[in-house]
């Protein structure tokens, strides 16, 4: 676009009435439209008349338009009359389409500094939080068994497709990260033990820790990330497209529907993810000990028999059960709360991933606890 | 009309799609397709559900390459160009508002209208406020600048999405279903919006709608595509294409008859 000549206003005072005289081009983008200066019709009387003279008009666009509303709405708060009828019929119509006041905006809420008002404030959203997330869980449970008697509204169907996603389709990151952590294992302990030329208890080592907390841990941290995340986004999204509110004016419950298929495949996957997360991380420490230590294989075989009795594979498998219900609960719950547009999907992914890692090594350490007290 | 900036007849067209076919992988959405835009009108793409009217308005607006056929935007062919020559096509004269309006989520009305601005132009942000405003005031908006789009109503979000479309003072506005799921007199704003649009700004629209009201109120011209043989079957205005077109099926949608396209006639 040629540049064009710069935009002007004169404000002439007649006897009858004001005039505003434009000329030049009037282009928004050019960045030099005028201000309108509100003080030039201080003077006028209420019931005069405003009109234009826009013999030099050159080019105009929505430029010369957001003059002219400045002008229009001086005008109505001084109670004057536009008269628009030297303006190019356009240029009319669309400030006819412009109201006289800009309406006070709702002001966003103003956001003062009150720690204590904050705290209290999320102290009893968390308490309330809780509340939901147990009734949630309350619903599922009966769910589930409801489900046992073939009594809920679940489909079959919904809860094997939540089955192959959690389950099968994991089985290559869950083992990548649990081989790789017996392997670390390994590591670490064959530097430390061959210190003591005691390179066999690297088995050990291994097998403890693996079955104990790593395996199930990891797992777990690896499910939050990849099946609880996709949870929570998935209902959000559904929450978004109205897909939530389609189901309850069919009657059929969220919690039956959605909620239910997914914390169950979890808790039915995640076990058994575990179990072979134990296996693959066993692997990975016995892969690392051959290499390094000069231990026999079937040596490493049998110390690692004998060092885990099997109520510690029973630990950790309750130990699963449990973050499966809470990695589910939570991340459908978070799902089922969240906004409805597509940054609170990612919102509700975040918090879903952020809340199960927390909320699962809080629980590790819970179980450990226990674990000491009962002896295990 | 005397206004320069409006197209005499014998002007080259704007826009010319030229024997264009359409397609999604080995989905054939419309073949041999021609049509003429010119400076100035509202251009109507009509036609029943399904037929493919907003994927050539995808293809006007330069987001579906077509497979075969030329566009040929103000004298250049558009996809012969660089995509850079592309994109600039687009940043500056085309206007777009989506079916659902699709703002922004994450950012108010009033940051939706600004960024545009902000991106593209050298305006300070005093000047970019008050343009905002002003386009919102133009669609009725303004109240609600800081509002998020989630907390809009779907007519509100649509002038809001109108407001957008104008934020770079594009010459061509294409709208995709403006005025579905607007109630009449919403709808019937809207109408006069667009038209007063077209004659304050001197823009081009095309819209793709089968709102028979808002066409017959500003369309003055138009392609009407068909669903079954993936075509066009009619070319005119919404009002001439009911006067003077012969096609039953044509008949049918202006005048909302029963249509039945496998006995090719009306019910």
């Amino acid at each position: 676009m040629a540049a064009g000549t710069h935009p002007t206003w004169r404000h002439i005072a007649a006897t009858d009435r004001d005039v505003l005289a434009l000329g030049g081009d009037w282009i928004a983008q050019s960045g030099a439209i005028p201000q309108f200066s509100p003080e030039c019709l201080t003077g006028s009387a209420a019931g005069r008349t405003i009109a234009f003279d826009t013999a030099g008009l050159g080019r105009w666009d929505t430029g010369l338009i957001e003059f002219l509303w400045d002008a229009k709405r001086t005008a109505a708060s001084a109670g004057l009359r536009v008269d628009g009828s030297g303006l190019p019929e356009a240029a009319r119509k669309l400030l006819g389409l412009l109201p006289d006041r800009l309406a006070t905006a709702a002001s966003p809420s103003h956001r003062r500094f009150r720690p204590l008002h904050a705290l209290g404030g999320k102290t009893l959203g968390m308490l309330a939080e809780l509340g939901a997330l147990a009734e949630l869980l309350a619903v599922t449970t009966s769910g589930a068994v409801r489900a046992l008697v073939a009594r809920a509204r679940m489909r079959a169907v919904d809860l094997l497709a939540n089955i192959r996603a959690a389950g099968p389709q994991a089985l290559a990151i869950v083992g990548v990260v649990n081989f790789l952590v017996g392997a670390i294992l390994a590591f670490v302990g064959a530097v430390q033990l061959r210190k003591f030329a005691a390179d066999i208890f690297v088995a050990d080592l291994v097998a403890i820790a693996v079955v104990r907390e790593m395996a199930g841990v990891m797992t777990a941290i690896v499910m939050s990330g990849r099946t609880g995340a996709a949870y929570a986004a998935r209902i959000a999204t559904m929450r978004g497209n109205e897909e939530l509110d389609a189901l309850a004016v069919v009657g059929i419950p969220a919690s039956d529907y959605i909620v239910l298929p997914s914390v169950l495949a979890l808790v039915f996957t995640m076990p058994l993810l575990y179990l072979y997360g134990c296996f693959v991380g066993i692997l990975g420490g016995f892969v690392v000990a051959l290499a390094m230590l000069d231990i026999t294989p079937l040596g490493y075989f049998h110390q690692t028999v004998e060092a885990v009795p099997l109520d510690q594979f029973a630990f950790g498998f309750v130990k699963t059960v449990a973050f499966a219900a809470m990695i589910g609960v939570t991340s459908c719950r978070i799902g089922l709360l969240a906004g409805r547009s597509a940054a609170d999907v990612g919102v509700a992914a975040t918090k879903a991933v952020v809340v199960g890692i927390v909320g699962v090594i809080a629980m590790d350490a819970v179980f450990a606890v226990i674990a000491d007290i009962v002896g295990i | 009309m005397s206004d320069p900036r409006l197209a005499r007849p014998d002007d080259p067209p704007l826009m010319a799609l030229r024997d264009v076919t359409l397609a999604f992988g080995p989905k054939v959405i419309q073949r041999n397709l021609s049509l003429d835009v010119r400076r100035g009108t509202i251009f109507a793409v009509m036609g029943g559900s399904g037929c493919g009217k907003s994927t050539v308005l995808k293809a006007m607006i330069g987001l579906l390459r077509p497979r075969e056929g030329r566009y040929i935007m103000d004298g250049e062919d558009y996809w012969a160009g660089s995509e850079e020559r592309r994109t600039e096509i687009g940043r500056r004269r085309f206007g777009v508002l989506f079916q659902n309006a699709a703002l922004w989520s994450a950012m108010t009305v009033g940051m939706n209208v600004a960024l545009p601005m902000q991106m593209f132009t050298a305006l300070d942000e005093p000047s970019i406020r008050r343009l905002v405003m002003l386009k919102l005031g133009l669609v009725g908006m303004e109240h609600a600048v800081d509002q998020l789009p989630s907390e809009l109503s779907g007519g509100m979000r649509k002038r809001a999405g109108l407001a957008r479309a104008l934020a770079l003072d594009p010459d061509i506005l294409f709208f995709d279903e403006p005025s579905a799921g607007l109630d009449p007199i919403s709808a019937s704003r809207l109408d006069d919006l667009i038209l007063n649009l077209r004659d304050g700004l001197g823009a081009t629209v095309v819209i793709v709608s089968h709102e028979l009201p808002s066409l017959f109120a500003i369309a003055d011209d138009g392609v009407f595509l068909d669903a079954k043989t993936r075509t066009v079957i009619a070319h005119g205005s919404p009002t001439a294409l009911r006067d003077g077109c012969a096609d039953p099926q044509v008949q049918a949608f202006m005048r909302r008859e029963n249509y039945d396209a496998e006995a090719g006639g009306k019910v």
